[in-house]
């Protein structure tokens, strides 16, 4: 009797696993493998093909546009974290505070995330292109867009995600924050623990799993950047904005390189897996320490 | 020496009271009014899309007070015109489609093989391994899979809006099937053995007992899914490739026709946007503890 009804759970377990595996398998796995066979070749997109061995991979390392677009998405990555974390630290600890409105005001720094970036960015673009260089000129300034500009360019791309993701982080912090009981702080107190003191001792280590949530979403969205790319700068000026995925979208399904940025694609993901497997080990170390 | 030790424990006790009732009594005003004025930087994008959405080209000078001043009269005709110009309502038609279906299907195929997997993967090998196989699709960026995508589904003839959700379906997949047997952990295994006792099936099991129990997680996934899949541009951007619009991807595809009539444009920004403005405002708690439910776990 009871073997009987073991058996009926694993056939219903199979029934419910198979299918939806091989599901996960066709539109995720078996994309990935094509991908990797098509970055040894020379594939346009349409068209005959040859197998052309590590060649593609090769001329990645000297390929001016691919250097350039991985330069660009990583400083921004970097750039926007800190700035990002640095900022939502700041928000939560206020938005954790003994303040008026707190609910109102909590919700209110949420909305740039439930927006979409495209959008956003649009909008920012306005921004950048009207408002700002309006601003500079009443100052004094030139009253030139950064959007033009291929060596400040990124910086507006930069603010734009990082005010969206200033938002989320914002919200994750404060429900790190809302887990460090008064006591310690009480504690702290008495101790004569005060400032800077107190959050460096105090609030951050205990906030800690919390920081790398943060630092990990935040690195893992910026290197993947795209919608901003496409609303604000479309790559330009002068290539200057090219993130690694608008290059791959733009070169790899209409500049016949098909194989080409498969071959970058598959760098991007190895890459991408690096970092986050450095993240989590580096953060693990650490809480273990503590 | 005892005496003094009460003593001193007496002085802690009198100075964390004091700190005590300081904090619960004090408003801090100062952070509240730093926060108030951060809003700006909010509130600002958001003001400037709804007055210039509202106002007519001839209004907009290439000064400051051109474009920040409120419009003249507050018209509609912009509006109207935006939603004729990107066809809105089959956009967002087309959004709310691609985001329910999406939703739904999420729940039902996630939370199914997150209970299969959270219930078997310390027990069964294959299932630890079939755990380890989907989660660590994670890692995997869409731009890998975008070519090779392209291709197939157009073979498959899924280049369409069912396409989209199928793939939806997968890439949520790996963060989905992580929280919700994640969330397991949490249900005690005797209320499905009782179940079985009574004589239900896996199945029924499933439906009747497990299913309602993981309810808070299926609001987690839901918006989270949701939120991921109203907004994204890329994977309709490439998959249907022009041939249906989400309302994000209209934005785009019309962005030629705007032209420097940038009063249209905003206009149908703004259109774009309050939706999903709108359903914040409506479930904000909701949407607030789910997202943290989702990042934390």
């Amino acid at each position: 009797m009871v073997s009987k009804k073991k058996m009926g759970r694993d056939a219903t377990y199979l029934a419910i696993t198979i299918p939806i595996v091989a599901l996960f398998f066709l539109f995720n796995t078996l994309p990935l493998i094509q991908g990797v066979i098509y970055s040894f070749t020379n594939f346009k997109g349409y068209g005959d093909f040859d197998w052309v061995g590590l060649r593609n991979y090769m001329d990645l390392f000297t390929d001016g546009r691919v250097g350039k677009s991985y330069w660009f998405t990583f400083r921004l990555a970097l750039v926007s974290t800190v700035v990002t974390n640095v900022i939502s630290l700041l928000l939560a600890m206020g938005l954790n505070s003994k303040i008026k409105f707190k609910n109102t005001l909590r919700g209110m720094y949420f909305i740039p995330n439930v927006l979409g970036s495209l959008v956003v960015g649009y909008i920012f673009s306005y921004i950048f292109t009207y408002i700002f260089p309006a601003f500079t000129k009443l100052l004094g300034g030139e009253g030139t867009s950064i959007l033009s500009s291929t060596s400040w360019a990124w910086v507006a791309i930069m603010i734009v995600c990082a005010w969206q993701a200033i938002a989320m982080n914002t919200i994750i912090y404060i429900s790190g924050l809302q887990t460090v009981p008064q006591e310690v702080y009480e504690a702290g107190s008495i101790d004569g623990v005060s400032g800077w003191g107190k959050f460096k001792y105090l609030t951050f280590p205990l906030i800690l799993p919390f920081f790398s949530i943060n630092m990990v979403l935040c690195m893992k969205n910026f290197l993947m950047v795209f919608d901003q790319v496409m609303a604000m700068t479309k790559g330009g000026p002068a290539q200057s904005t090219e993130s690694i995925s608008y290059l791959i979208y733009n070169n790899g399904m209409s500049g016949g390189q098909f194989g080409f940025q498969s071959a970058n694609a598959v760098l991007f993901f190895v890459v991408i897996v690096v970092i986050s497997v450095m993240q989590m080990s580096f953060t693990n170390k650490r809480e273990e320490q503590l | 020496m005892n005496q003094n030790m009460q003593t001193n424990d007496e002085f802690k006790k009198s100075v964390l009271e004091k700190v005590r009732k300081k904090a619960a009594r004090d408003v801090n005003w100062p952070v509240t009014v730093l926060l108030i004025l951060g809003l700006s930087t909010i509130l600002f994008p958001l003001y400037m899309t709804i007055i210039i959405a509202f106002k007519q080209p001839t209004e907009m000078t290439n000064s400051i007070s051109g474009i920040l001043s409120l419009p003249k009269s507050w018209s509609f005709s912009n509006f109207a015109e935006a939603m004729q110009v990107t066809d809105f309502w089959n956009s967002l038609l087309n959004s709310l489609l691609i985001t329910v279906v999406t939703v739904v299907l999420s729940i039902v195929l996630h939370s199914m093989l997150g209970y299969v997997v959270g219930r078997s993967k310390a027990k069964k090998k294959g299932y630890k391994l079939v755990y380890f196989y989907i989660v660590s699709g994670m890692f995997v960026p869409f731009a890998i899979l975008m070519m090779p995508l392209v291709k197939q589904t157009a073979i498959l003839q899924l280049d369409n809006m069912f396409g989209v959700i199928l793939l939806y379906t997968v890439f949520y997949m790996p963060m989905n099937v992580l929280l919700y047997s994640g969330y397991l952990t949490n249900i005690p295994i005797a209320l499905e053995e009782a179940a079985f006792v009574d004589g239900a099936t896996t199945w029924t099991t499933y439906w009747k007992v497990i299913f309602p129990i993981m309810k808070p997680m299926h609001a987690t996934v839901a918006i989270l899914t949701a939120l991921g899949t109203w907004n994204d541009v890329m994977t309709p951007l490439v998959i249907m490739s022009g041939s249906k619009n989400t309302l994000p991807l209209a934005q785009l595809s019309f962005q030629t026709q705007f032209g420097a009539n940038y009063n249209l444009a905003f206009a149908s920004y703004l259109l774009a946007l309050l939706p999903i403005i709108l359903f914040y405002l409506i479930c904000q708690k909701q949407i607030l503890s789910g997202v943290v439910n989702g990042a934390v776990k």
